[in-house]
């Protein structure tokens, strides 16, 4: 068996777009919080690239890919430093299922895909604690979220049975329940949405929230962000058709109508409740449609793709003010776009599943399709077990850095701006007091080299 | 010599830094300040979450004028100024015990 070079060429693209997913994450985000918090939003994300990578090559991808342990839970420990993958080939299938595109992809290229999953995952939740939480407390979070959640869901959602070797076997939702997933509605987002619900709670509410709101402090970085967010979410779905042929373009084209729907859905709600269509609901509706057609882009025709990105955009829009009636500081919506939104595209394969569309597909045609309840109750089993397991896991590594560590900035910190608390640095330099005039003279100047011992005890 | 101090909505700001200019003022000062009167601010809504913006950007103009100018800078203000909403603005003028120019040091009407 030969690598497909074509195959191979639109995995490694999408690893690419989709690594850029997570900046473009930080930019919506960041776009989202107060100027003296947004320094703090973009490294919550920004780090995500470098802690989680080295996971990945350390153990992460071998947690998530290596062949199981058992009970369909978690892989083993044979590509742990990723040295292995030199030179092997993945995508063999069974001897009952042979891998349906017939040749096989780098090893090497379907890590890096996998890693940029891995790295979006954990910072999608950040949205859920800005502008209080602590940076390494963050980072430590990150490692053992990932450990102890992602990689684990991952080898439920993602690992097929004979995939990554010939005859080796994969994760239980995938191969023995049957769900579908095609790119991530449950390992992604509502795993992501359930552990940002997890550690709102953990860390609770910002200072004067919900009496006072804060204004998004520049509504273009959010567009931009959605933007950006948009593009690369070809990669992370028509990426997982993981080849480059007729499933990648039904993947791309549902993609595509999705989240145009989602956007139109969003704000026609917003016309009909507050009068008005905003920005930030064209870019939270498009990030909406993007979840939830993310489980059901490979799964479902164009007119399945049109409804639930629709009724994605449409529910999002509505549970976004949830948070007020739980009194629940998610700050960003994380549980409102991601939790809600997954949570449609999922269930929603339950009912709009063809399998002509995807000859692969282990599934069941959905209810509007003839195939009854059956598919509906696998995704409703896939996406409550994500959810259970993902929200307790969180709150106790939640709690336990909490009271260790702890989570949160002090209360000081909090108001004077966590961007100058824990990152000693500002965002912005302009307006105020000789900004930009020729009153240099009451700027903040440069005067030293930036060292942790004081210029004194330098010199010798 | 009067002090006069309008706070005026933004965009009549050209309008009456002409009708300034009109009636002889050489000089000015202006500043952007936020603040309210009877309008009160205005709410945004974001994600459904209304946001109320209770102080309202507006121009603070200050000029230095003789007695005698004292009134029609007032008039030429508040024509250019006038919109007929609510939140135009607000005219007043203050007495100025003394005015030093700096480069000359010159002082009273002479510093104007």
């Amino acid at each position: 068996m030969l690598a497909n070079s074509g195959d191979t060429a639109w995995v490694l693209a999408s690893a690419a777009l989709v690594m850029l997913m997570t900046p473009g994450l930080a930019f919506f985000y960041g776009g989202m919080v107060r100027s003296k918090s947004v320094l703090n939003m973009l490294m919550l994300n920004f780090i995500a690239l470098a802690v989680i990578t080295i996971l990945w090559m350390l153990f992460g991808f071998s947690l998530s890919f290596g062949n199981d342990v058992g009970g369909g839970l978690l892989g083993n420990l044979d590509w742990a430093g990723l040295t292995n993958g030199v030179g092997k080939l993945a995508g063999f299938g069974t001897d009952d299922a042979p891998w349906p595109g017939g040749d096989a992809l780098p090893v090497l290229a379907f890590v890096m895909f996998q890693l940029m999953f891995a790295v979006i995952t954990p910072a999608l939740i950040s949205g859920a604690i800005a502008d209080r939480a602590k940076f390494w407390a963050w980072v430590v979070f990150l490692v053992l979220w990932a450990t102890i959640v992602y990689f684990p869901v991952a080898h439920w959602v993602f690992s097929f049975d004979g995939f990554i070797g010939p005859n080796s076997s994969g994760g239980w939702i995938a191969n023995d329940l049957k769900a579908l997933d095609f790119a991530g509605g449950t390992a992604v987002h509502i795993n992501a949405g359930a552990a940002a619900l997890a550690l709102a709670i953990v860390l609770g509410r910002r200072k004067g929230w919900p009496r006072e709101i804060h204004r998004p402090h520049n509504v273009p970085f959010v567009l931009l962000g959605a933007s950006l967010l948009w593009f690369g979410w070809y990669g992370f779905n028509a990426g997982s058709a993981l080849g480059a042929g007729d499933l990648a373009g039904v993947a791309f084209t549902n993609t595509t109508i999705a989240t145009a729907a989602a956007v139109l859905g969003w704000l026609i709600t917003e016309q009909l409740k507050y009068g008005k269509p905003t920005t930030l609901g064209a870019a939270s509706g498009a990030v909406a449609g993007l979840v939830a057609v993310t489980p059901a882009c490979g799964y479902v025709d164009m007119w399945g793709a049109l409804f639930i990105g629709l009724i994605a955009g449409a529910v999002c829009a509505l549970a976004v003010s949830l948070k007020f009636k739980l009194g629940l500081d998610d700050s960003l919506d994380v549980v409102g776009v991601h939790l809600v939104g997954g949570l449609v595209g999922t269930l929603l394969i339950g009912f709009f599943s063809k399998v002509s569309v995807n000859t692969a597909s282990v599934g069941s045609d959905g209810l509007f399709y003839g195939g009854g309840l059956t598919q509906l109750g696998r995704q409703a089993v896939a996406a409550g077990a994500v959810l259970l397991y993902s929200f307790v896991v969180t709150l106790i590594i939640g709690f336990l850095i909490k009271f260790t560590i702890g989570f949160r900035v002090s209360e000081e910190a909090e108001v004077v701006g966590i961007d100058e608390a824990e990152h000693k640095e500002t965002a912005y330099d302009f307006g105020g007091i000789g900004g930009g005039g020729s009153a240099e003279g009451l700027k903040p100047a440069a005067t030293k080299a930036a060292t942790a011992e004081s210029l004194e005890r330098s010199k010798a | 010599m009067k002090l006069v101090t309008a706070i005026i909505k933004p965009f009549t700001l050209d309008d009456v830094k002409a009708a300034l200019e009109q009636v002889g003022v050489l000089g000015m000062t202006v500043s952007e300040v936020q603040g309210y009167g009877r309008q009160k601010g205005h709410t945004e809504v974001y994600r459904g979450a209304e946001y109320s913006v209770d102080f309202v950007p507006k121009v603070k103009l200050e000029v230095l004028v003789d007695d005698a100018l004292g009134d029609k800078v007032v008039e030429a203000v508040v024509e250019a100024a006038r919109t007929g909403k609510i939140g135009d603005g607000k005219v007043w003028v203050t007495p100025v015990e003394t005015v030093v120019r700096v480069r000359t040091g010159e002082r009273g009407t002479d510093a104007l």
